[in-house]
């Protein structure tokens, strides 16, 4: 057997590899490992991110219940706290407005954040698309047309609401897929999953300008009072947060979110491609459907709470990115919750300031912030392509 | 060692059969090379040997058992594959994705091991791509990216590795050096190697057994000397050609005729089995 010339072999390789070291900034010479230092010192730079965006959810968290246009001590806000559950002496007012409004509407505020955000990282990681989130595809929309033609047309409320909210959205989601997958693509189309994925987006879009002017629709037909009911379903607010709510949402993030933490994993790998998922082990169509059920049910969750506070599953993934240089579940959940008690501080006593005394609802705030950001992706990208 | 084999195995998409009742096998410890035009099912068939594609027919089995009755990602420790056009994440290190090719090798809770770290580090000497570990994968030029692929394959550190096209999009120099880096990986480890090859030349050059394939049926096989004949392309690629001994490695060279550019001055030898066998 002759000896190959082009085979790099007159360099050994530990030779190379000890160059390669030299030259870098570290300094360090032997050993040549490629070992979990490098990785620890990248995934700890991310925990401490982490850290910092769970730091301001607490914060924000605190000042939503403590300031505003009612304000409580830390001292009184635990005597309230604690009161409550033990029966003790209350104090008057301030019992009622900490127990009954600011703290579910901030409880619900960073429940409602924290699963669209993750909802929208599940959704643009799996289809490699910042504009494939929940909000932009219409799933969100799904189950606010639901809410709406349950209210309007058939006088639900309470829990029916929220079912046909989860339904609404499960339907969407499953037309949308259907309607993406359809044509020459055929079914896992390899590694056409861009093509695919941008048919998604489109379609989406599509069905969520149709949903819009259905509900505007049945708007127009109901009467008054089961208008202004309906109404949340519109914008998404958190102005009848409650405690029924809060639980109900906080159960639903109970069994999602430890499902979205086991479905990271094979994410990370789907990530490679459709063929390169299957190579290294991943069952690709029962993954993706879970990661699609998981994060079609966290933004229908979230829907029923508030109704669709728009663009925040949209902007959470990508700001969650460029904070910490990496995509993390965890981290877009935490801006997520970030951006809904920021924006709902700002709706409920900073335009009261500027807009004499109106209280916005959330999702105004939050779709004024995201439609700059829209903009702002769509030109990026495009010169990304170019 | 695993014995990777396909008995009467029909491949189709929706409606249309690509792969008809193909038995095949992968032998064991050798380069094998598949080969064949445009659409004749070649990359089909790598998609149903790597379970990417269910069988519509017939089975494939790996030591015997169906590779659709095992677990993926017990499957995946043994049987690795790089597809054709496989994506890296935006932002994505190389020291991420080969690591990545851990995974199948992880328990259920994904703990990083020293095991994993020996895997990662023996890949990335193996392709050279050690200098490269905390570059991003879209910073690379296309033969580095091709390097940091097949260093994932290989961190999965499989006794079967499938690989379709290699080498697309790469410059003469990356393609020999890609066969070159999958030569030694076969000879030093012993692993079975499976190549989907549009050059036919190259793959007659690397191949220790060639599968032609013509309308998803094997053509011929076995030893490349033996399987690439004039007749053969011509057959399978309906190219008229002078089939030459390689003046480098004796293997089959493959000299298209065309219809410009043949000189009457020149003098091409028609290759013959004999004149073969004394190149070797």
């Amino acid at each position: 057997m002759t000896p190959n010339p082009a085979t790099s072999a007159t360099t050994p390789m530990r030779e190379r590899a000890d160059r390669a070291l030299k030259t870098g900034e570290t300094g360090h010479y032997l050993p040549v490992r490629v070992s979990n230092r490098q990785l620890n010192w990248l995934n700890r730079s991310l925990l401490n991110r982490t850290a910092v965006l769970a730091a301001g959810v607490v914060l924000l968290l605190a000042a939503s219940i403590l300031l505003g246009s009612y304000t409580v001590t830390i001292p009184d806000f635990f005597k309230i706290l604690a009161a409550h559950f033990t029966g003790g002496e209350k104090i008057p007012g301030a019992s009622f407005i900490v127990m009954e409004a600011k703290l579910p509407r901030a409880v619900i505020g960073s429940l409602v954040g924290l699963a669209f955000g993750l909802s929208g990282a599940l959704f643009q990681t799996m289809l490699r698309n910042p504009l494939a989130s929940p909000d932009v595809i219409g799933i969100s929309y799904g189950a606010s047309a639901a809410a709406v033609l349950a209210i309007v047309v058939f006088g639900a409320s309470g829990a029916t609401v929220s079912g046909a909210a989860l339904g609404g959205a499960m339907a969407v989601a499953a037309l949308i897929l259907g309607i993406s997958r359809s044509g020459s693509l055929g079914l896992g189309g390899g590694s056409r999953g861009n093509a695919a994925g941008n048919r998604l987006v489109l379609a989406g879009v599509g069905i969520a300008a149709a949903l819009h002017a259905m509900v505007s629709f049945l708007m127009t037909r109901a009467d008054i009072r089961t208008a202004a009911e309906a109404l949340i379903w519109i914008n998404g607010s958190l102005n009848s947060a409650s405690w029924d709510r809060a639980c109900v949402l906080a159960l639903t993030l109970m069994v999602l979110v430890p499902a979205a933490a086991l479905l990271a994993g094979p994410l990370r790998i789907l990530e490679l491609g459709d063929d390169a998922a299957a190579g290294l082990g991943i069952r690709v169509a029962a993954t993706r459907l879970g990661l699609v059920l998981t994060a079609v049910a966290l933004a229908a969750g979230a829907t029923a709470a508030a109704g669709p506070v728009a663009f925040v599953a949209f902007l959470a993934g990508p700001i969650a990115r460029r904070f910490t240089g990496k995509a993390s579940l965890p981290a877009s959940a935490l801006v997520g919750a970030l951006i809904v008690l920021a924006a709902d501080y700002f709706a409920a006593n900073v335009a009261p300031l500027l807009l004499d005394g109106t209280v916005l609802p959330v999702g105004v705030v939050t779709g004024a912030l995201g439609v700059p950001f829209l903009l702002w992706l769509l030109v990026t990208s495009n010169r990304k392509d170019a | 060692m695993a014995v990777l084999q396909a008995r009467d195995l029909t491949l189709q998409y929706d409606q249309r059969r690509v792969v008809e009742n193909l038995t095949a096998e992968i032998p064991e410890g050798r380069v094998t090379m598949i080969v064949g035009a445009n659409a004749c099912g070649k990359s089909t068939l790598l998609r149903g040997l790597s379970r990417l594609l269910k069988p519509a027919g017939g089975a494939v089995t790996l030591d015997g058992k169906d590779i659709h009755s095992r677990p993926a990602r017990e499957l995946a420790r043994t049987l690795g594959l790089l597809p054709q056009h496989p994506t890296a994440p935006d932002g994505i290190t190389v020291r991420d994705l080969v690591g990545r090719g851990r995974y199948p090798h992880q328990g259920f809770f994904r703990s990083w091991s020293e095991k994993d770290d020996a895997a990662v580090q023996r890949a990335l000497e193996a392709t050279e791509t050690l200098e490269l570990v905390g570059r991003n994968v879209d910073e690379l030029s296309g033969g580095q990216r091709q390097r940091v692929w097949i260093a994932m394959a290989l961190a999965q550190e499989t006794d079967v590795l499938l690989l379709d096209e290699p080498t697309t999009y790469l410059d003469l120099a990356h393609q020999v050096e890609v066969l070159d880096l999958v030569t030694d990986l076969n000879r030093q480890r012993g692993t079975t190697v499976a190549i989907v090859l549009h050059d036919l030349n190259l793959a007659a050059r690397y191949a220790d057994h060639v599968i032609a394939l013509k309308a998803g049926q094997i053509v011929a096989e076995g030893a490349s000397s033996s399987v690439i004949t004039e007749e053969l392309v011509r057959n399978v690629f309906g190219l008229e050609s002078r089939v030459v001994p390689d003046p480098v490695s004796g293997t089959p060279l493959i000299i298209p005729l065309g219809r410009h550019h043949a000189d009457p001055k020149v003098q091409t030898t028609t290759l013959s089995t004999t004149t073969l066998e004394m190149a070797s």
